[in-house]
């Protein structure tokens, strides 16, 4: 019997010759990283712990991309104790604001996680990288702390389901709407401790940055990862900014997949995800006259180069419908410096968006757009929990930048087709 | 391990917003976070929570965020253990690592209502609920994963260890 992608990887990581589902193994961490949020509680344990020393500092990011810029007091002395740590350590890999972007859109973007990797992080959406053909897992603070200091970790090896995508894409449908879909197939709970594995000759034909939309919201089903098995679309994005070497894992022809669910995407319209469920997928055309007030396109799910331009073609010639906020925020720096060579940053402002600096800010309800009760946004972001985005009786309908950029236009939640 | 007090009840997919806002995660102060514990779920349960007290929830309890805040805002709150029909699992690690009790049972999760009294004991897996007469079982907890949970969570258990 054959083993798939994840299992490859996990076994190879754990010195071991074959792995399978359900075994529990220790593993050495190519790389780890935290943020803002959970760094400093992953600090306190690592000082706790009475350790002095990281396992190795080139393998360890410190990302502050929460609550960056500072919003507050509290959250200026949870970014100072990142930076602090991250000078006693020489840690070359903390990213300040200025130089950072959002985690999960930075770290592939500065080939600091790569093809092959076991990369565990203190956030959930480190299962993005399983769009390189990494195995991407999130984790707590405590476990990412002995991490730090040991580069190791232990993981019951998960049981895989396979995804087939397969037809011809409808317009307007991108990586975002394929993943809402399947997440509204299986349910929040779908894939819980599982691999989502995508395939199919959809995802081959898939740009990098849209297949790392899709590996980001695997969590949204409970998966402990989501993987795509690297091509040469992979290698081109890869080559030019590996800092090591890399490896192309595959799945065998007889791997064994707890299930196999194929997808005719000719069937799959533009969706949206109702409150207070990613899991809550509808055809945006299903819906009917719903207004907005906020559009948010940006986070680790929606905010790289792809997505900005998808939004500025829809938003060229036009405005943001009067009594809707329009917020735009590129993933990284360099997403922000090349939407603004390339021209992007004059459409959004000429079709009155507001443009920030990199940060997660609203996805989680931290700052830069919050929801006052009863006000409803469409967002390119991964949650739409009750009082994700501010208060709990705001809601939160999520979106690719397509639906958004529309939205936004018409003061409703619309496809690019109604436009 | 045996652990006593009255249920408060929720629903499935518990996500790790509703039982810590991310407005709050500006700290981890255990104190402050428990001011705020299950708050956009029930604004009530952080004022009338009492120590000892057990959360029962459906399926895909504390599913989301990986934040560790989330098993520490109910361990700061009072509450003795969570017991659910299934955890997601980044919440279930870490709850153990932060030494929050936590037992699986659909039955029990089904069955129990806001205000029944319970008597657990981890090392059975058995969960009396006092108020009906009615015994569930869930697997029980191991024998080192009850000395974990015991020294307060993963870190001070290894340096006890470590001192021992």
């Amino acid at each position: 019997m054959g083993m798939t992608i994840t299992e490859k990887i996990l076994a190879d990581h754990a010195g071991l010759d074959k792995v399978e589902p359900g075994q529990l193994i220790q593993v050495n961490v190519d790389f780890a990283l935290a943020n803002d949020i959970t760094a400093p509680i992953a600090i306190e344990r690592f000082h706790e712990a009475g350790a002095e020393k990281i396992f190795d500092p080139h393998r360890l990011a410190l990302v502050p991309d929460h609550f960056v810029p500072n919003k507050d007091i509290e959250s200026a002395v949870q970014c100072k104790l990142l930076r602090d740590f991250a000078i006693e350590h020489n840690l070359p890999h903390f990213f300040e604001v200025g130089r950072m972007g959002i985690e999960h859109a930075l770290l592939p973007e500065q080939g600091l996680v790569l093809p092959g990797d076991v990369v565990v992080g203190a956030d959930s959406h480190t299962c993005t990288y399983g769009g390189l053909g990494a195995f991407a897992t999130g984790v707590g603070s405590t476990d990412l702390a002995a991490v730090m200091i040991t580069g190791q970790t232990w993981f019951r090896v998960p049981a895989s389901i396979k995804f087939v995508f397969q037809g011809n894409l409808r317009p307007w449908v991108t990586g975002k709407d394929l993943i809402l879909y399947t997440i509204g197939q299986i349910g929040v709970d779908g894939a819980r401790y599982r691999t989502m594995e995508f395939t199919g000759p959809v995802i081959a034909q898939l740009t990098m940055d849209q297949r790392l939309t899709i590996a980001n919201m695997a969590i949204e089903a409970g998966a402990k990862n989501g993987i795509i098995v690297p091509d040469e679309c992979t290698r081109a994005y890869v080559d030019e900014r590996a800092q090591r070497a890399y490896r192309f894992y595959n799945s065998d022809a007889d791997a064994l997949y707890e299930e196999v669910m194929t997808f005719d995407v000719g069937e799959i319209e533009p969706q949206v995800a109702l409150p207070p469920s990613p899991a809550n997928s509808r055809p945006v055309s299903s819906l009917n006259e719903i207004p907005i007030q906020q559009v948010i396109i940006g986070s680790c799910t929606n905010g790289r180069l792809e997505d900005l331009r998808l939004a500025a073609q829809l938003l060229a010639g036009h405005r943001v419908a009067p009594g809707v906020r329009c917020l735009i925020i590129p993933a990284t720096q360099a997403i922000y410096r090349r939407a603004v060579d390339e021209g992007l940053f004059s459409v959004f402002l000429e079709a009155e968006a507001a443009i920030s600096t990199p940060t997660c800010g609203p996805c989680l309800g931290g700052h830069m757009g919050i929801l006052a009760p009863g006000e409803r946004a469409v967002a390119t972001t991964n949650r739409n929990f009750v009082g994700r985005m501010g208060h709990p009786e705001s809601e939160v309908y999520l979106a690719s930048p397509a639906v958004a950029a529309a939205s936004a236009i018409l003061g409703r939640i619309a496809g690019p087709e109604d436009l | 391990m045996k652990l006593a007090g009255k249920a408060w009840k929720f629903g499935a997919d518990i996500d790790t917003d509703a039982i810590i806002p991310a407005r709050y995660l500006n700290t981890s102060d255990p104190v402050e976070l428990a001011k705020h514990c299950m708050e956009d779920a029930d604004p009530e349960f952080a004022l009338r929570v009492s120590p000892g007290d057990v959360i029962v929830a459906g399926r895909n309890f504390g599913c989301g965020s990986s934040r560790e805040h989330a098993p520490m805002a109910i361990k700061a709150a009072g509450v003795s253990c969570v017991i659910a029909a299934s955890f997601a699992r980044i919440f279930y690690r870490n709850s153990f690592n932060m030494g929050l009790p936590i037992l699986e049972s659909q039955k029990a999760a089904i069955d129990i209502a806001t205000g029944d009294r319970l008597e657990l004991d981890l090392s059975t897996g058995t969960i009396v609920n006092t108020s009906r007469h009615t015994t569930y079982q869930a697997q029980p907890v191991p024998q080192f994963m009850q000395e974990l949970l015991a020294s307060g969570g993963l870190i001070p258990h290894v340096m006890k260890r470590l001192r021992d």
